[in-house]
């Protein structure tokens, strides 16, 4: 079975060095981009491969590149990378960096000259130190290797790439909260439209990928589309970085074929749960993802089937509820994180959440009253996509939403007759 | 005051240099206030004016900056920031029992800086290692799978002139 | 064009406005907070959402906020489906969580567009039980209160005071729902137009801190249709009087004018009116008199030789009575002999030059901007405010191609970044706009009249040529002259402000060579002049204090009549000393006490803007009509009663008066038409200055009267001084405020009010332009180009401008007083330093020494002295001049 993102990473997770990554073909499938390929051949090939973003929306990566002005255009473009990794759950980014930077750096290096765009911004994380450290010295070694710079392999395509350590926030995952963040701004998330791709950074076109989706694309390149598509088990393309965490055997992350059952994941690779614990569902894509039930494990990981199951493939790291933690207590967690990384930009997030936040504290006070998981409820709702300015509102709402269909009883546990007394 | 005093010259020359990465200085806002406290461990008004001259922007704009950021301090905090990861993950798997610990045997709660200066006990979200949870950071280390020994060992490698207060 | 269909309604609409301005403009209610017409839409507070449908076949639809959808042809949209109305209720629900609900003692409460909004959705029932979480205040200088907790972070201060108006020193800081509207410390908001923060701010986080000092509710004001009277702009307010005492001012949309917003000169200089200053009671020989006994006097003293001096700040009519009362022969303007000769120039380049003198909407559309010699910022801020749009245009182009609309605020700054279109800075000194300026370039008037000419020559070169133009000038010129000739919309903006004609003329030069490369079309020059009347009285008569002097000179003078008018600003002490010793009898008629009326043997009070009605023309040639807000108190009297009842009661009333005006000189015929005339009737009745819950008004006289007094009369316009009248189909010229049910916010109630949101007043925007290009142009180049001046021995002395401070009664106002530098000299640092000043700078002018406290300015050419204009304190002197450094201000 081919693990093309981690086939390479070392068993000490020590990062991979150029000449490691040389040896197993690594910048071939860029050298192959820059002589053999126009930059719309490239994006046609990431088209066809049918990749999907891996940041968690799943959007077709050829098609958002081709959105981008194509042509003899004088305008300045921009590649972005977002390593902003603050998902709660998630932790497949960091390995990919911290172990394999080069591969990235391919990725990048392949997708500006795509585009044709010369520089190139990596966003990471304040608190991925490691990362930081790893990727400099991997640029450092793209650059003198002239896979970086002017005439990169002896191509008239140059591209300098910059990384930029931010200082903590999760909004700044989003994709246009991330542009204004780089520009050195609050990051606040931009209206769509005009996208990124038309008016990204500092307004001119920009292409923004998670660091995953550009980890699949030198491997596209060098092996081909057919090979690419391949590897899916399901109705997606290619493999992805799926992990567990909470009361599993085994937590950790796994490269494992797009459409792979989430059971292979949780019973398999993970080892089932811990002596002791059940499994009662899971987040399957992170904090802002629709709880699942046990009934669902058998649903392939593709993007389209999780969707049509209620909840979204997400970043594809699951975070696992047992049957011993409380999932209203669990949902408050949750809800305390997104009320405390709302940009407080609009209305429903940075008013609701706090509410929501109330709500639940109170029910768990035993303040709560029989008609607060109508309101929560109604909450959830006022908070769903379209309703709000960016996603992270929405995302909010899908663990409490679905937690109020699937565990309405543990919610109803919280709520005594006692407690109607009105408030002063 | 040491912290107020303009910034230095390595300070000066790194924020500059970060600057150069963009079209627009203020651009390197965030890495401007962290090269700062790198230094300083905290960004006072007098760095923060100091800093928004360099970028060209107005304090007001940079301050609107820095304190949208988690993790850019606008007050003092201790030699060691140690930030304790409660995302959902962590949390599960006993983050709150951590914290505690590392409260009562620094005597400190959140938000709080000991006595000494040694330690500022801050919360984090999702430290993306959940496969190891419970996590920490302190400074620039990630510390996996913690448990109240681990701290115990932290702490005493770290020193410990405050365990008997 | 589209046809849209709203709530199964059809309309046909603009295409490619937003929703939320079109439906506003049907008059449709439909609430929302962060859009604003003047800043556009950013979607943030999610108030206005509406339910959109694919297509007819759609009975589901999907929320979507209006302020963000484009209309397009066949969209439809509901604002009434239960899935809008609940979650348009549960954002007022989420606003609400946090606010303190503190309206009975917030001084928005009646006027709180918050409050408006919460009953429109009909959220009556606080389901929150949370704690409310609390902010620290700050102080914000002498105009604006800060009340944080109220803040429903609609982000529409940044918005106004940051993006709209320029301004460094107001942001938001933190995040979540802990948001913070503010400045990095406490301390005075910097930018000139901070007050707009009150009208923009949905709620009362920013209130007017000067009506905070005698408030009352918005509902008890009394209100009347004004001109501000502070700069020569003639934006339109709204003052409020309660109990006879002005209590403050707001803005007066006029489409065509101020729009939204005003300066803070504007806005919190009312102060004079209610000063210890004032005139209150007639004065003869130092004595107070009635105002019979003082008119008789008045009387006496008019045979003999009589002049009448009138005044640029006060109204035609005024000044035109007292040009009958004396006859045209014996009437002077009142200007300092400067401002007499620049504004002479500047009429006949606006009576015969192909130039169009653009209101500023049309300032707004300039594409290439050219500001020759004027610091507008300080000199007519609310045309500095009009230019900072102007240069968004290059913007705008942008989006266009990008196919963002124009009203996506965040997404056109953000695509065009600092790009804007070219506007040159030209001046003595730093301006408040050298930040948006293309280029900037300083020097003495001298320089910038032969820069200016050299542009003009460059773009025409039948235009004066300039001979010993530095390098650096020549490339500028090119530079200048090269970007307005392929503008599409150029636009120059000079004006008195340099003292200087050669500056007033190179800017016609400059609008000639582009109208010649133009085949002849008329090119846009806007003149800012100081006054709110000074074009007004130019074109009534020419001549200066100085005129006057050498006329009383020439024969015996028996007695002078100063109207509105302190001479001691418009002429050397010493000159104005002697005239008033050679004069038998002075009587001054004014409001406010100054050196003139201290010289006055008959002392008669005048009216205010606020107590009277009149006719002012503004810089862009606009005659506009303002009203009394309330009766004169006591033996105050229109000033132009004082002149007709001397005259035997010549004018009935002050219609009468704007008639003879329009009949004597031709050229303000049009003046009749600037608002309808007092016997005007809506439906047989007067329009009520007060609004219908006016409270205690059978009461608010109790203590003296225990009836209720009958409503003073108002014989001079159709306004009456009650709540009772018409209140629909008001003309514009006449509305005293604006309200409609449900919408107690001024700022949004006008929407209802308007053709279209944003767009003209219904009816008209108030005033009549005087001034429109000629058809045939009677041009001739200025040809007298001045040397390059420098001079070892003597300095340039150049006025140099405060927004708060260079005007005359707004700098009595306390609150205003508190901004105002003290008088100075400012140099450039390195001439100091080669001087040897330190502290203070002694200064030689008409042999008279002043010692002033010296600056140093940076920005001021070498070898001049910059002077702070009409500051208290300082010697009056036509600037610019020559003057000469005393050497005894040693470093001490």
């Amino acid at each position: 079975m081919d693990r093309p993102l981690t086939q390479n990473i070392k068993p000490d997770l020590s990062p991979v060095t150029l000449d490691d990554y040389r040896r197993a073909g690594g910048y071939e499938g860029l050298a192959k981009a820059l002589k053999e390929m126009a930059p719309a051949d490239v994006i046609g090939a990431v088209k066809d491969s049918g990749l999907r973003g891996r940041g968690g929306a799943g959007f077709p990566t050829g098609v958002k590149w081709s959105l981008v002005p194509q042509g003899e255009s004088a305008e300045q473009k921009y590649v972005v990378v977002n390593a902003d990794e603050m998902e709660p759950g998630t932790f497949k980014d960091r390995l990919l960096m911290e172990a394999d930077p080069h591969q990235l750096i391919e990725g990048v290096v392949i997708a500006a000259y795509a585009v044709q765009a010369d520089t190139a911004y990596i966003f990471l994380r304040g608190e991925y130190h490691l990362s930081a450290s790893r990727l400099e010295q991997a640029l450092g070694e793209a650059r003198s290797a002239a896979y970086l710079g002017k005439n990169i392999l002896g191509s008239d395509f140059d591209l300098e790439i910059h990384l930029h350590t931010s200082a903590g926030r999760y909004i700044c995952g989003e994709e246009t909260a991330l542009l204004n963040s780089l520009e050195g701004k609050r990051a606040i998330p931009r209206a769509k439209p005009p996208f990124p791709q038309i008016s990204g950074l500092w307004g001119r076109p920009t292409v923004v990928n998670n660091v995953e989706t550009f980890c699949n694309v030198p491997h596209i390149i060098r092996n081909g589309v057919d090979w690419y598509r391949g590897l899916g088990r399901g109705e997606d393309a290619g493999t992805k970085l799926f992990g567990a965490s909470g009361r599993v055997k085994k937590p950790g992350l796994w490269e494992l074929p797009m459409g792979t059952p989430i059971r292979v994941l949780i019973e398999e690779c993970a080892g089932g749960m811990q002596e002791g614990y059940t499994l009662r569902g899971f987040l399957p894509g992170g904090a802002s993802t629709d709880f699942l039930l046990p009934e669902h494990l058998d649903l392939p990981m593709d993007f389209d089937a999780m969707m049509k199951a209620g909840s979204r493939l997400g970043t594809g790291t699951m975070i696992v509820l047992d049957d011993q933690t409380c999932p209203v207590r669990m949902v408050l967690n949750l809800e305390r994180f997104f009320a405390q990384e709302s940009c407080g930009w609009c209305t429903p997030c940075r008013d609701g959440l706090p509410w929501v936040v109330e709500l639940l504290e109170g029910l768990l006070a035993g303040r709560g009253r029989p008609e607060d998981l109508d309101q929560l409820e109604q909450l959830a709702r006022l908070m769903g996509p379209g309703n709000t300015f960016c996603a992270l509102a929405p995302g909010a709402a899908e663990p409490l939403q679905s937690a109020l269909k699937y565990f309405r009883a543990d919610f109803e546990r919280y709520l005594k007759p006692a407690s109607t007394a009105r408030v002063a | 005051m040491n912290e107020t005093r303009i910034l230095s010259e390595q300070e000066t020359a790194e924020i500059l240099a970060a600057a150069g990465h963009y079209p627009d200085k203020s651009a390197a806002s965030v890495e401007a206030l962290k090269i700062v406290q790198k230094y300083r461990g905290w960004v006072s008004d007098e760095a923060l004016k100091t800093v928004a001259g360099l970028l060209e922007m107005s304090p007001d704009e940079l301050d609107g900056v820095a304190t949208f950021y988690n993790l850019i301090f606008r007050r003092p905090v201790g030699e060691n920031v140690i930030l304790c990861c409660d995302s959902v993950s962590c949390w599960m798997l006993g983050a709150d029992r951590i914290r505690e610990h590392l409260s009562e045997r620094l005597g400190i709660g959140l938000g709080e800086t000991t006595a000494d200066g040694r330690y500022t006990l801050l919360p984090i979200v999702c430290l993306g290692a959940c496969d190891r949870a419970p996590v920490l950071m302190v400074g620039e280390e990630l510390y996996e799978d913690v448990d109240e020994s681990k701290i115990d060992e932290l702490l005493k490698r770290n020193g410990q002139t405050w365990t008997d207060r | 064009m589209a046809k849209i269909t709203v709530d199964g309604q059809t309309y046909d609409v603009k295409a490619g406005d937003n929703l939320l301005k079109t439906c506003l403009s049907l008059r449709l209610d439909l609430p929302y907070f962060c859009w604003h017409p003047a800043l556009g839409s950013v979607g943030a507070c999610r108030q206005c959402a509406v339910v959109q449908y694919k297509d007819e076949s759609d009975a589901q639809g999907r929320l979507v906020m209006a302020c963000m959808t484009p209309v397009t042809e066949g969209l439809r949209v509901s604002l009434e489906a239960p899935q809008a109305r609940e979650f348009r209720a549960g954002v007022i629900e989420f606003l609400m969580t946090n606010h303190p609900h503190d309206c009975p003692v917030c001084e928005e409460g009646g006027e709180c567009h918050l409050q408006d909004m919460t009953v429109m959705t009909g959220h009556t029932f606080r389901r929150y039980r949370g704690l409310k979480r609390t902010h620290r205040n700050q102080y914000l200088g002498p105009f604006i209160n800060h009340e944080m907790n109220r803040c429903i972070a609609c982000y529409r201060c940044v918005r106004v005071y940051r993006d709209y108006a320029g301004g460094k020193d107001l942001d938001v800081f933190a995040s979540r729902n802990n948001v913070y509207f503010g400045r990095f410390e406490d301390g005075v908001l910097e930018n000139e137009f901070s007050g707009n923060l009150v009208e923009v701010c949905p709620t009362g986080v920013f209130t007017d801190r000067t009506f905070s000092q005698h408030y009352v509710r918005k509902w008890d004001l009394q209100h009347a249709p004004s001109i501000c009277v502070h700069c020569g702009v003639g934006c339109n307010t709204s003052p409020g009087e309660r109990y006879g005492t002005l209590r403050r001012i707001v803005n007066r949309y006029n489409g065509e004018v101020n729009g939204y917003f005003l300066c803070d000169r504007g806005r919190f200089g009312y102060g004079f009116v209610n000063s210890e200053r004032r005139i209150r009671q007639p004065m003869l020989r130092g004595e107070p008199v009635s105002g019979e006994t003082a008119l008789a006097h008045f009387q006496g003293l008019l045979g003999g030789h009589t002049i009448g001096i009138g005044s640029p700040r006060a109204s035609l009519e005024v000044n035109f009575a007292l040009r009958e009362l004396v006859g045209a022969e014996h009437f002077y303007a009142g200007f300092a002999q400067g401002e007499a000769s620049l504004a002479a120039a500047i009429l006949d380049v606006l009576r015969h030059w192909p130039v169009h003198n653009p209101s500023l909407r049309e300032v707004e559309q300039a594409d290439a901007v050219l500001i020759l010699g004027e610091d507008v910022a300080n000199t007519a801020p609310r045309v500095a405010l009009a230019l900072r749009q102007a240069v968004r245009n290059r913007a705008f182009e942008r989006a266009d191609r990008l196919k963002i609309p124009r009203w996506q605020d965040a997404a056109v700054r953000e695509a065009a970044q600092g790009e804007k279109s070219p506007l040159f800075v030209v001046a003595p000194n730093a301006t408040r706009l050298d930040d948006i300026a293309e280029a900037i370039c300083r020097g003495t008037p001298e320089d910038i009249a032969r820069l200016g000419l050299a542009i003009a020559n460059r773009i025409d070169a039948s235009a004066p040529a300039v001979a010993d133009l530095s390098q650096e000038d020549e490339h500028l010129a090119e530079l200048i002259g090269d970007t307005l000739t392929a503008a599409a919309h150029p636009l120059i903006v000079s004006g008195t402000g340099c003292g200087s004609l050669s500056v007033v003329r190179a800017a016609a030069n400059i609008a000639l060579a582009l109208s010649n490369r133009r085949e002849g079309r008329a090119v846009d020059l806007c003149y800012v002049v100081p006054e709110c009347n000074t074009l007004g009285l130019a074109m009534m008569d020419e001549r200066s204090v100085k005129d006057a002097f050498a006329a009383a000179k020439t024969r015996d003078l028996n007695t002078v009549i100063v109207l509105e008018n302190d001479l001691y600003r418009r002429a050397d002490a010493g000159a104005v000393d002697s005239f008033f010793n050679g004069t038998r009898h002075v009587v001054v008629i004014d409001h406010i006490r100054h050196g003139t009326a201290a010289k006055a043997q008959l002392l008669l009070p005048g009216s205010t803007f606020a107590e009277t009605e009149g006719t002012l023309v503004s810089l862009e040639g606009r005659a506009q009509r303002f009203y009394s807000v309330m009766p004169g108190s006591g033996e105050i009297r229109d000033s132009w009663r004082w002149l007709a009842d001397a005259a035997a009661k010549r004018w009935s009333n002050i219609d009468a008066l704007t008639a003879a005006c329009a009949a004597a000189l031709p050229e303000f015929g049009p003046i009749r038409n600037a608002a309808p005339p007092a016997g005007f009737r809506v439906e047989g009745e007067k329009v009520p200055r007060e609004p219908h819950r006016y409270s205690g008004r059978t009461a608010m006289f109790a203590n003296r009267e225990i009836h209720e007094p009958k409503p003073p009369d108002d014989p001079d316009s159709a306004l009456a001084f009650s709540m009772e009248g018409a209140s629909v189909d008001v003309p514009p010229a006449l509305l005293p405020f604006v309200w409609a049910p449900g919408w107690n916010s001024h700022q949004q109630a006008v929407n209802k009010f308007q053709d279209e949101v944003g767009g003209a007043l219904r009816g008209g925007d108030p005033g009549v332009r005087l001034f429109e290009s000629p058809e045939t142009a009677e041009p001739r180049w200025f040809d007298e180009v001045p040397y390059r001046l420098r001079d070892e021995a003597r300095w340039r002395a150049i006025p140099l401008y405060h927004v708060f401070g260079s005007e005359e009664l707004s700098a009595l106002s306390p609150p205003l007083a508190e901004r105002v530098p003290a008088a100075y000299a400012a140099l450039h640092p390195e001439d100091a330093e080669r001087l040897g000043v330190g502290e203070t700078l002694a200064v030689r002018l008409n042999e008279r020494v002043v010692r002033l406290p010296l600056r140093l300015e940076s920005s001021l050419p070498r070898g001049a002295v910059g002077i702070s204009a009409g500051l208290a304190g300082l010697f009056r002197s036509d600037l610019p001049a020559w003057i000469a450094i005393e050497k005894e201000g040693e470093r001490p």
